[in-house]
């Protein structure tokens, strides 16, 4: 029996006892929250700061309420609630269990005044308090906040939540994070210096921009220790930056390459005057527009294929189209070359105007496959996917036109009937034909450069027009009749250009570069690999 | 003297050209003003611009004719020295605004003064008086046609070349003054201007004066190209179009030769764009786009290249459709307009004058074969009779 009396005597003091420390939770939470409501502006701080450091994620609408002023004082007993306008009346919420506790005439209740100050302490508490929460993205969130505005009183926060950390992206921004705000703490020199040159190592243009700030404010011993990183943090930018350049550079030069390959073959090598070109890289695509649009509408499943299902395609209209503009103009034009500037102007301006009366005059939507969205890091340079396959494109493309003009019969014809016509007829070449087939491949290349620039440029009638001064001026810089000198112009005129913009910024850059041309040629009047031999004259 | 060299160097189609033009420039104003608004005969005012604006284009059409027709420089940037000549005359109707702009200052032109800009850049100074913008009209395309032919022709930049690196500058003046920091009131170019030589620019009676200037200059460039044309420089003009090496072998200096043409077509460009700029109330960097260039081109293809006439003809042709078919269907204007350049060059290379006045040379010829056939047969008909 005494047995029997004193287990249920043990087991009631302990559902007592945890009952009460439940309660004690709930009333410290409970007494912090209420002491806003009496606290004064000064005091608002400290009181702020002691419900962060609760780390109760039920803090976190409280602080929010506070800081948009929707936090209200019952004049009647100084329970605080949170509240949303309704009328005259205020709907009022508990804020530890956010139980609905009805309407009240806005009479009764003291609304909980902030100044500037205090809504800059809630929003360093809730960053600190979301460094705590279970969603990644929200936690990279705080981190680059706290980065952005250090705040010395979330130091120790940010090492809490350091210790705990396991994402690898969240933990080297916490690093930054936790290096900056150590600069404005009162800790020792030494932890200092150390964070500096922790800072230094990461680089980058925030650990910078945290570095000069921290320069003014900071004592007399750490400032050489600053001026270092700095010093080692710019050199590095200066390197990654003249990296960035090159790199936007060949991008730039692997889009003049696919817009002017097509161009060097029917410009370069057959000597028309293809104005219509652009055209052709807009039909291109126009093409992979309406691939992905049947695809988005029958086979959602193969939207990333659609490119690959898209280049042969296009390749087969534009070369069509081509086929078809060589056979019923061109081929009367042949040795007049500005009347096919005429021409094939006019040519542009028809199939402009289709495509605008086909699909409309504004920007159609062309997607990017998943393999090419995105952008991953090398070092300090960041690169996007769709701007690397691009490039490869671009090699390949021209690879193979290499490979299809020097190596297969179809390009020995091609070349023998654009160097000396009569001598490959006398020779049983079909020299008509092989013109068509000629001026079909280079429109059929401009229309696998829509495909690709699709992806980088906005889908609407106009595309090819951006495209077709810069074509001539690759091909004609890179010398006529030349491949190799097509490559050779893109590139340096690609990464020319990017080199420039930093300087004059990209409008004058790019002025810069089409009179550089323009004196260039003066000089070169042939371009930078010119034909030599009695071909020139003719 | 010079006037006897001008007469005779004058067929009678060109007498006939400024004897159209002149009777316009008097016909047209007068139609306008002293009219009443409901009279059969009346020409609105609106017309009078319109009008106006073709004759300015007729005039580009004939310079451009000047170095392509002639002397076979395909200049794809001729639009730029009409824009450059519109400019010099835009910055001068800018300074005529004074103070009575949206901000109200009375030195600098409304876009300045949005721009946060204190003083008057030194390029637009003395444009308030027209001497010195009339002058620049005429000089700036002038030189800048100069400089760059100087350096392109001496190194041969030849045909197509040539071509692209003129679309090459139109474009990069497109470029240029697009910026606002060029001083060129940027995207909206120069606008809302209000006077003229003191005259009110919306007035009935400037338009009208504007019209027979526009009509007056361009009969005046057709008897100067044709005296250009026509001398003994003419000759060597055409002879470098046709055969360049050869006419360098021969002992020319063809570099000058070419040079002096671009200068001068250049120069004729700038009046046609000053002209044009107050009869349509805007300059804006649109008019350098390399496809007004291209447009010019086929103004000039389409009258017929190398005639002096076509090109006018051209242009009022080319510009009266566009203003028909635009209003009427807009969608089918660049159907027209594409096929017009792929017909023009296709079956009619000479364009329509050319073709045209082959068409009465041959019949001409044959009429006199025929003629002379009928005097023979006579001749021999008569000693027939007499036997």
């Amino acid at each position: 029996m005494y047995r029997i009396l004193q287990t249920l005597l043990i087991t009631l003091c302990l559902l007592v006892s945890a009952h009460v420390t439940g309660l004690r939770a709930a009333d410290d939470l409970g007494a912090l929250i209420s002491a806003l409501g009496t606290a004064k502006l000064a005091e608002l701080d400290d009181r702020i700061a002691a419900l962060a450091k609760s780390g109760d994620p039920r803090v976190i609408p409280v602080l929010e309420a506070l800081g948009e002023g929707n936090l209200y004082a019952r004049k009647a007993d100084g329970g605080v609630f949170l509240t949303t306008e309704k009328g005259t009346n205020l709907v009022l919420v508990d804020p530890l269990d956010g139980a609905d506790i009805g309407e009240v005439p806005k009479g009764e209740l003291q609304k909980i005044k902030v100044n500037n100050a205090v809504r800059r302490a809630v929003r360093s508490a809730l960053g600190g308090l979301t460094l705590f929460s279970a969603d990644a993205e929200a936690r990279l969130k705080a981190a680059q906040s706290m980065r952005q505005t250090p705040n010395a009183g979330a130091l120790e926060a940010i090492e809490t939540a350091l210790a705990a950390e396991k994402d690898a992206a969240v933990r080297k921004t916490l690093d930054e994070a936790r290096a900056v705000t150590l600069l404005v703490s009162d800790r020792p020199d030494d932890d200092k210096r150390a964070a500096i040159k922790a800072l230094a190592e990461g680089g980058g243009r925030e650990a910078l921009g945290v570095l000069t700030s921290a320069l003014s404010s900071a004592d007399a011993s750490l400032k050489p220790d600053i001026e270092a990183a700095l010093q080692r943090i710019e050199q590095a930018q200066a390197f990654w930056n003249a990296g960035q350049n090159v790199w936007y550079g060949l991008s730039l030069g692997s889009v003049l390459l696919l817009a002017a390959i097509g161009l060097a073959i029917t410009f370069g090598v057959m000597g028309i005057i293809n104005m219509a070109h652009g055209e052709m890289v807009m039909l291109g695509a126009y093409t992979t527009f309406l691939v992905q649009d049947v695809i988005r509408g029958s086979y959602p499943a193969l939207f990333d294929w659609s490119l690959a299902i898209a280049l042969p395609l296009a390749f087969l209209v534009t070369g069509i189209v081509g086929l078809a503009i060589e056979r019923s103009v061109i081929r009367f034009l042949y040795g007049r070359p500005l009347e096919t500037l005429l021409a094939t102007w006019g040519i542009s301006l028809i199939l402009q105007q289709s495509v605008r009366s086909i699909f409309g005059p504004t920007n159609r939507e062309v997607g990017n496959p998943s393999w090419m969205a995105g952008a991953f890091e090398l070092g300090g340079l960041t690169i996007t996917w769709n701007r690397l396959w691009i490039i490869v494109f671009a090699l390949a493309v021209f690879a193979a036109l290499l490979f299809l003009l020097k190596r297969t019969s179809m390009g020995l014809r091609m070349r023998a009937v654009t160097q000396n016509r009569h001598m490959a007829s006398s020779m049983g070449i079909r020299t008509p034909w092989v013109d068509a087939l000629t001026f079909a491949l280079g429109s059929g290349i401009a229309g696998m450069a829509g495909v690709a620039l699709s992806q980088i440029d906005n889908v609407s009638p106009n595309l090819g027009q951006g495209y077709i001064i810069d074509s001539f001026m690759v091909v004609v810089f890179g010398g006529v009749g030349n491949l190799w000198g097509t490559l050779v112009g893109a590139f340096s005129l690609g990464i020319l250009n990017k080199f420039l913009e930093p300087y004059a910024g990209a409008v004058l850059g790019k002025i810069l570069v089409l009179v550089l041309i323009i004196l260039f040629i003066q000089k070169k009047p042939r371009g930078l690999f010119a034909l030599k031999g009695r071909a020139v004259e003719a | 003297m010079i006037t006897s060299f001008l007469l005779k160097s004058l067929d009678r189609s060109i007498v006939v050209v400024v004897a159209i033009l002149l009777g316009l420039a008097i016909a047209i104003p007068a139609l306008n003003l002293l009219t009443a608004p409901d009279h059969p005969l009346h020409v609105p005012t609106f017309l009078v611009s319109l009008f106006g604006k073709y004759l300015t284009y007729a005039l580009l059409a004939l310079a451009l004719d000047l170095v392509w027709g002639f002397c076979g420089i395909l200049s794809l940037g001729h639009a730029a020295f009409f824009a450059l000549g519109g400019y010099a005359m835009g910055m001068y109707l800018m300074r005529q605004i004074g103070a009575r702009g949206s901000y109200g200052n009375p030195l600098l032109p409304d876009f300045m003064v949005f721009l946060n800009w204190k003083e008057l850049p030194w390029f637009w100074q003395g444009f308030d008086m027209f001497w010195f913008a009339a002058l620049m009209v005429v000089l700036v395309p002038g030189l800048l046609a100069f400089v760059f032919g100087w350096f392109a022709f001496r190194s041969r930049v030849n045909g197509v070349y040539l071509s692209i690196i003129t679309q090459a500058m139109t474009y990069a003046l497109l470029l240029a003054f697009f910026r606002n920091d060029m001083g060129f009131g940027g995207n909206n170019g120069l606008t809302d201007f209000k006077d003229i030589l003191g005259f009110n620019i919306q007035a009935d009676g400037t338009r009208a004066a504007l019209f027979a200037a526009s009509a007056l200059t361009l009969a005046l460039c057709l008897v100067l190209t044709t005296a250009i044309v026509r001398s003994k420089y003419g000759k060597v003009l055409v002879a470098v179009r046709d055969a360049e090496s050869r006419t360098r072998f021969l002992g020319y200096r063809v570099e000058h030769i070419k040079l002096f043409a671009f200068t001068v077509s250049a120069m004729m460009a700038g009046i046609a764009g000053a002209l044009y700029v107050p009869q349509v109330g805007i300059i804006n960097p649109g008019e350098f786009e390399p496809g007004n260039s291209i447009e010019v081109v086929i103004w000039t293809a389409v009258g017929g290249r190398g005639t002096l006439i076509g090109p006018i003809v051209g242009a009022i042709l080319v510009n009266g459709g566009k203003s028909i078919f635009t209003a009427a269907f807009p969608e089918f204007w660049l159907f027209a307009l594409g096929g017009l350049f792929v017909f023009v060059t296709l079956f009619l290379p000479k364009g329509v004058v050319g073709t045209a006045s082959a068409y009465l040379a041959r019949r001409k010829a044959h009429r006199r074969a025929a003629d002379a056939e009928n005097a023979r047969d006579n001749l021999v008909a008569e000693p027939m009779a007499a036997e």
